[in-house]
């Protein structure tokens, strides 16, 4: 009994000799990337957050901080059972201490249960709906980059403004799409537009033509597309061969990335408005990093998503080596949301209570062919929305962290 | 009657057109497919991934070495069949004697190292493929307005269904075909060569998915997925036409479209599951399929 005693004393000092040195859990700072791999969503996110997310980790130098970081990564497979199942098994098998990017909304409503479980962080970059910092948001949730909110403000305030006042959407049909719909019909409707109908395709569809007619028979003035990725793509590409345009109703691309426009080549997209949270032709900080980051990509210039992947993770090392503990995830966000952001990419800014990033968003028309000089050089900016429009006010949100 | 289901009849009208373009893809497809199990029984899971390198080639072409639509239409065919040739020589021969499943996840295995080889190279998002300019544009028909690249898709599809089904069915070499899946040693004891005869059957269904995969370039990003997003559907069709019916398979086809074109009338959030549906009820009434003989 002695003996015993003796050694449980012991084994409780030496416990406690370990708590004045820095607590990393597992020795390391483990941040999964868990994104769209190989479908619809990978080249918006996908390896290119993976990359992102190792170049933050190179630029945050962690051994002068006294700390180690490793970066792992998945493929959600657009699924939200697998999202969560991966979530679980990098929480309690690997030790991972931070999950970051997860484009497609549904996904990332089920891994915010399971990061709020297993009080985490959440550094959510790829998915877009505005719930995250509203209803459904949590104290382990940091939400940057864009959101649905911003997009039907930003967008579809300049597009009822130049006379669009009627809609028809294309919608996708799971949270993101309806989501998407639902905050630019209010935009319309408070700008005294009229939504005439929408068409809820399933995601990933490939052929577009019978939503299309729908579209086209409602007589709408806009289009809106309520959808991303690949879903975008073909409904563009398709709306040119049914010349929807030339029969004179134009296209609200509401979500819409860098690779996409890319993809569908400026002779197709050119004359699309949108809004971006970060593009990499905006300042020179933003073009140093987007260089580095192609030469390590095949070539292929960052997103908005990848950008916010590579802020939120420095923001969120930054945080660690500050509290100089990774174990409590609600400790490293509040730490987050006490210290204000500062990174290459989207300069300075704030986290507010709700976990939402403020930072400027960027109204956006795609290039002419002819006023194009480069490969990657495909839009230009037609108004900045400073940060403090760009997003919903916190108490408009419902978010239960936020009082009053 | 139109009154009472909601829909004005020039809507219902144009939904049954962009079916029955729909239903060719489905139909040429599942015809490659019906080809190589009628006459070789090995379920061709790779098929969407060679209909994806049919649009691929078309692209390489078109980028590379300046050929346009309508030399692509007839090169890469030949090029992916080639291909599938090389392929069928070098692992598919060994399965013929085995259970179905092995062919089934070998080919499954080919399509997925395809595509994330293509997905490594070229991204997910697809690269753009011009119409070409003697097709595009289109016609108001009144109730729709019809481009006419769909219009030769499905005048070329029906044209290449037909044409496949006659030599198949109707013509000597068909009918060689046809006996050497019976009874290879017995053919072979005539002194035809089956295996040469197999080999150039199984190219020539891998070319009619390139074929397909030509056709679609111009509508559809010419991506890596797109074949495996097809590829289950086109396995429905199949089914429900009859595994072993090339006339079973393109009427099929045809209906299945059209009855998703409906779909998309109607309930559009059902769309992808009205084929899998109609599938299950198939199943449980004849199980051989709608045109099908019990193998």
């Amino acid at each position: 009994m002695k003996f015993a005693r003796t050694l449980l004393m012991s084994a409780a000092v030496a416990l406690c000799a370990t708590a004045a040195h820095a607590q990393y859990t597992g020795g390391t700072v483990k941040i999964g990337v868990m994104s769209d791999m190989s479908s619809l969503y990978a080249d918006i996110g996908g390896p290119g957050s993976v990359l992102a997310a190792q170049m933050a980790a190179e630029d945050f130098d962690a051994a002068k901080h006294g700390m180690k970081v490793e970066v792992v990564s998945a493929d959600h497979q657009n699924k939200p059972d697998v999202g969560s199942a991966i979530a679980r098994k990098w929480f309690d098998q690997d030790g991972v201490d931070a999950i970051a990017d997860v484009p497609t909304s549904s996904v990332a409503l089920a891994v915010a249960d399971v990061v709020k479980e297993k009080n985490k962080v959440f550094l959510i970059s790829g998915a877009a709906i505005a719930d995250l910092t509203g209803k459904a948001c949590t104290p382990n949730n940091v939400h940057w980059t864009y959101d649905t909110w911003m997009l039907a403000h930003g967008t579809g305030t300049a597009i009822v403004k130049q006379g669009g006042t009627s809609w028809f959407f294309l919608t996708s049909d799971y949270a993101f799409g309806h989501a998407l719909e639902a905050d630019t019909a209010a935009v319309v409707k408070a700008n005294g537009g009229q939504v005439l109908g929408a068409a809820r395709h399933p995601l990933n569809t490939s052929d577009f033509s019978s939503f299309l007619l729908q579209a086209q028979a409602s007589k709408a003035k806009v289009i809106g597309l309520a959808n991303a990725g690949g879903d975008t793509i073909n409904s563009i590409k398709q709306a040119s061969e049914f010349g929807i345009v030339q029969g004179g109703q134009s296209l609200a691309a509401l979500l819409i990335f860098l690779t996409d426009i890319h993809s569908l080549g400026l002779q197709t997209a050119h004359g699309l408005l949108f809004t971006t949270a970060w593009y990499w032709d905006l300042n020179d900080p933003s073009r140093a990093w987007a260089k580095k980051f192609a030469a390590r990509h095949g070539g292929k210039y960052p997103t908005m998503g990848q950008a916010g992947v590579y802020a939120a993770v420095l923001h969120y090392l930054k945080a660690v080596s500050t509290l100089k503990s990774d174990a409590d995830g609600k400790a490293v966000v509040d730490e987050m949301k006490k210290l204000p952001t500062d990174d290459p990419l989207f300069g300075k800014g704030t986290i507010r209570a709700d976990g939402r990033t403020l930072h400027p968003a960027y109204l956006m028309e795609v290039k002419k062919p002819e006023e194009s000089k480069g490969e990657w050089d495909l839009m230009k900016v037609r108004q900045t929305i400073p940060a403090d429009q760009a997003f919903r006010p916190m108490n408009e949100g419902g978010c239960p962290l936020v009082k009053g | 009657m139109f009154a009472l289901l909601g829909i004005p009849p020039q809507a219902l009208f144009g939904q049954l057109l962009i079916g029955l373009i729909n239903g060719s893809f489905y139909a040429m497809l599942s015809l490659g497919l019906a080809v190589i199990f009628g006459l070789l029984n090995i379920i061709n899971f790779a098929h969407g991934a060679l209909y994806m390198m049919g649009a691929f080639f078309a692209w390489f072409l078109l980028q590379y070495l300046g050929i346009s639509y309508w030399g692509a239409l007839i090169l890469a065919p030949i090029g992916v069949g080639i291909v599938g040739i090389v392929l069928e020589r070098l692992l598919l021969k060994h399965l013929y004697k085995l259970d179905h499943l092995y062919g089934l996840l070998l080919t499954f295995g080919m399509a997925l190292v395809i595509e994330g080889l293509f997905r490594n190279k070229y991204g997910s998002s697809g690269l753009p493929y011009q119409m070409p300019s003697a097709l595009s544009g289109g016609r108001n028909l009144g109730f729709m307005f019809l481009p006419n690249y769909r219009a030769w898709v499905v005048l070329v599809s029906v044209t290449v269904c037909l044409l496949t089904w006659y030599v198949i069915e109707r013509t000597k070499l068909g009918s060689y075909l046809r006996a050497a899946t019976e009874n290879p040693a017995l053919v072979q004891a005539f002194g035809v060569n089956v295996p040469r005869m197999i080999t150039i059957t199984y190219g020539f269904g891998v070319a009619l998915a390139a074929f397909a995969g030509v056709l679609a370039a111009p509508i559809y990003q010419v991506s890596p997925q797109m074949g495996s997003n097809l590829i289950i559907v086109v396995f429905a069709v199949v089914v429900i036409g009859g595994m072993g019916s090339i006339m079973g398979s393109i009427l099929t086809g045809f209906a299945l479209g059209v009855i998703e074109g409906l779909t998309k009338v109607f309930y559009p959030e059902a769309s992808n599951t009205a084929i899998f549906v109609i599938m299950a009820i198939v199943l449980l009434i004849k199980p051989t399929g709608l045109f099908g003989r019990a193998h």
